[in-house]
């Protein structure tokens, strides 16, 4: 079985998996654990698009 | 005074309980061969099923997209590096290579990404084990 997701979805999932992990290993209370992993997945997906237009401007 | 040596909630919940001395050794090496059991053992259930959720997902979504797997004997720097993170997702990596799974080269471009989530797995990982070992020292609730 073979799994071929698109960019956007790859990226995607990565932020998921990794922000839950962040918050629930960066802060200490449920409320900061869950408001971190939040600010991470935010700035995970942000910069996805950051990246995008980044590279859309270098190539036209 | 005598509300001096009383605690609110909100510091109750704060304070950390030190565990046993053994489980700082127990509790990391656990948490290092099951991901997410650190926490389990040390009856953090939602944390404990999250990370354990997290990482596995994250690294059979690797092993399907046909992401590389490492090998020890790699050679070149970057495939040592490339080992050290994927053995961090511990039994997960030995069940992969003990089976045969993954693939030693990529042969597409999503393949790629699947060798980035193997080895973030793992990485993942080894700060879930350093989670585990601070809350067995008290260091964190």
């Amino acid at each position: 079985m073979t799994l071929e997701l698109s960019h956007f979805t790859a990226a995607v999932l990565f932020s998921v998996f990794a922000s839950v992990v962040f918050g629930i290993t960066q802060r200490s209370t449920s409320r900061d654990q869950i408001r971190y992993g939040l600010y991470c997945f935010v700035l995970f997906v942000g910069g996805v698009f950051v990246a995008g237009w980044v590279m859309w401007i270098l190539r036209h | 005074m005598a509300n001096s040596s009383k605690s609110t909630p909100v510091e109750a919940q704060n304070t950390a309980v030190p565990a046993s001395p053994s489980m700082s050794v127990i509790a990391p090496a656990v948490a290092w061969l099951i991901p997410g059991a650190g926490h389990l053992i040390q009856k953090r259930w939602i944390r404990g099923l999250l990370i354990m959720a997290s990482i596995t997902i994250m690294f059979i979504l690797g092993l399907l997209m046909q992401g590389r797997v490492y090998q020890p004997n790699g050679g070149d720097i970057l495939d040592i590096l490339g080992f050290v993170g994927d053995v961090g997702a511990g039994g997960l990596y030995i069940v992969t290579r003990v089976q045969g799974w993954g693939h030693g080269a990529i042969a597409h471009a999503t393949a790629d990404y699947g060798t980035k989530f193997l080895i973030v797995a793992g990485l993942l990982n080894f700060i879930c084990a350093a989670d585990a070992y601070h809350i067995a020292i008290g260091k964190k609730p």
